[in-house]
């Protein structure tokens, strides 16, 4: 391996928001690992998607809620958030729940596009495997 | 090859712990390098020395000090999730005010950062959880 060489790293997140402590102690390792400038995705799946739902209140539980920093995975160039359908129809989600999560488009000029990708369990499988390094949670 | 492991479940709770250590001795008897076993979430739990477990039974955290010795392993635990969890060494006990500091020996903390390099260096990161 060579210098300054880039790697593909995915997250894969699999458990549901606060009844543990993956998600959010996930998200702190997605954060510090962004400085390092490799190429990041994050996958949602089985209960993991859960934590990306729109409208989260946690005040009844207080606990954090530490929904709002997905909102600034695109400012840390993480743009390609996958969310697995089969996942969301189990569950009786659909996109539409969940946060609108959004990245600026440099080769674009910059417009804002969606960075929640849904993809069916196949197609996450081929993802996973062009990876170098995943993480799960 | 070149092997970083993460490990992020405590001790006993999970057989996580056991199987890394097995996994590391498995890949260390063919041959292979540990770069760095990378503590996280409830697996800093393994990182403390007074554990006391029943006497007719192993010691994890014993047992990962020892390989660590043996090998020259680097045995890293998260910052973060050791603040959270009361996994202090000397420094990290002074620098916040605590009365003691419970970290056992081989083991050393650090930041996140000890993770994404090791992903980075090494051929693979295999992880150990629930």
């Amino acid at each position: 391996m060579e210098e300054g060489s880039v790697k593909k790293f995915m997250y894969v997140n699999r458990k549901a928001p606060y009844g543990t402590i993956y998600a959010l102690e996930s998200l702190e390792v997605v954060l510090i690992g962004a400085a390092f400038d490799q190429d990041v995705c994050l996958a949602f799946l089985d209960d993991g998607v859960y934590q990306l739902m729109d409208g989260q209140d946690t005040t009844g539980i207080g606990m954090k809620n530490f929904s709002p920093i997905y909102n600034v995975l695109g400012d840390y160039e993480i743009n390609r958030i996958y969310v697995e359908k089969e996942s969301l129809e189990a569950r009786g989600l659909s996109v539409d729940d969940l946060q609108e999560l959004m990245y600026e488009d440099e080769d674009d000029d910059w417009a804002e596009k969606p960075s929640i990708r849904v993809v069916t369990a196949a197609e996450l499988s081929d993802l996973m495997d062009e990876q170098d390094v995943v993480l799960s949670f | 090859m070149k092997l970083a492991v993460m490990v992020n479940e405590g001790p006993y709770q999970h057989q996580s712990s056991d199987t890394a250590l097995q996994f590391v001795k498995a890949a260390l008897d063919k041959g292979h390098e540990i770069f760095r076993v990378f503590f996280y979430h409830d697996g800093v739990n393994n990182a403390t020395r007074f554990g006391v477990p029943p006497q007719d039974d192993r010691n994890i955290t014993v047992q990962w000090s020892e390989l660590a010795e043996k090998h020259g392993l680097d045995l890293v635990v998260c910052v973060a999730a050791a603040q959270r969890r009361g996994i202090l060494d000397a420094d990290e006990a002074k620098r916040h005010g605590k009365d003691g500091d419970n970290i056992a020996p081989g083991f050393r903390i650090s930041g996140l950062g000890q993770l994404i390099e090791a992903g980075i260096q090494c051929d693979r990161l295999v992880v150990f959880g629930d």
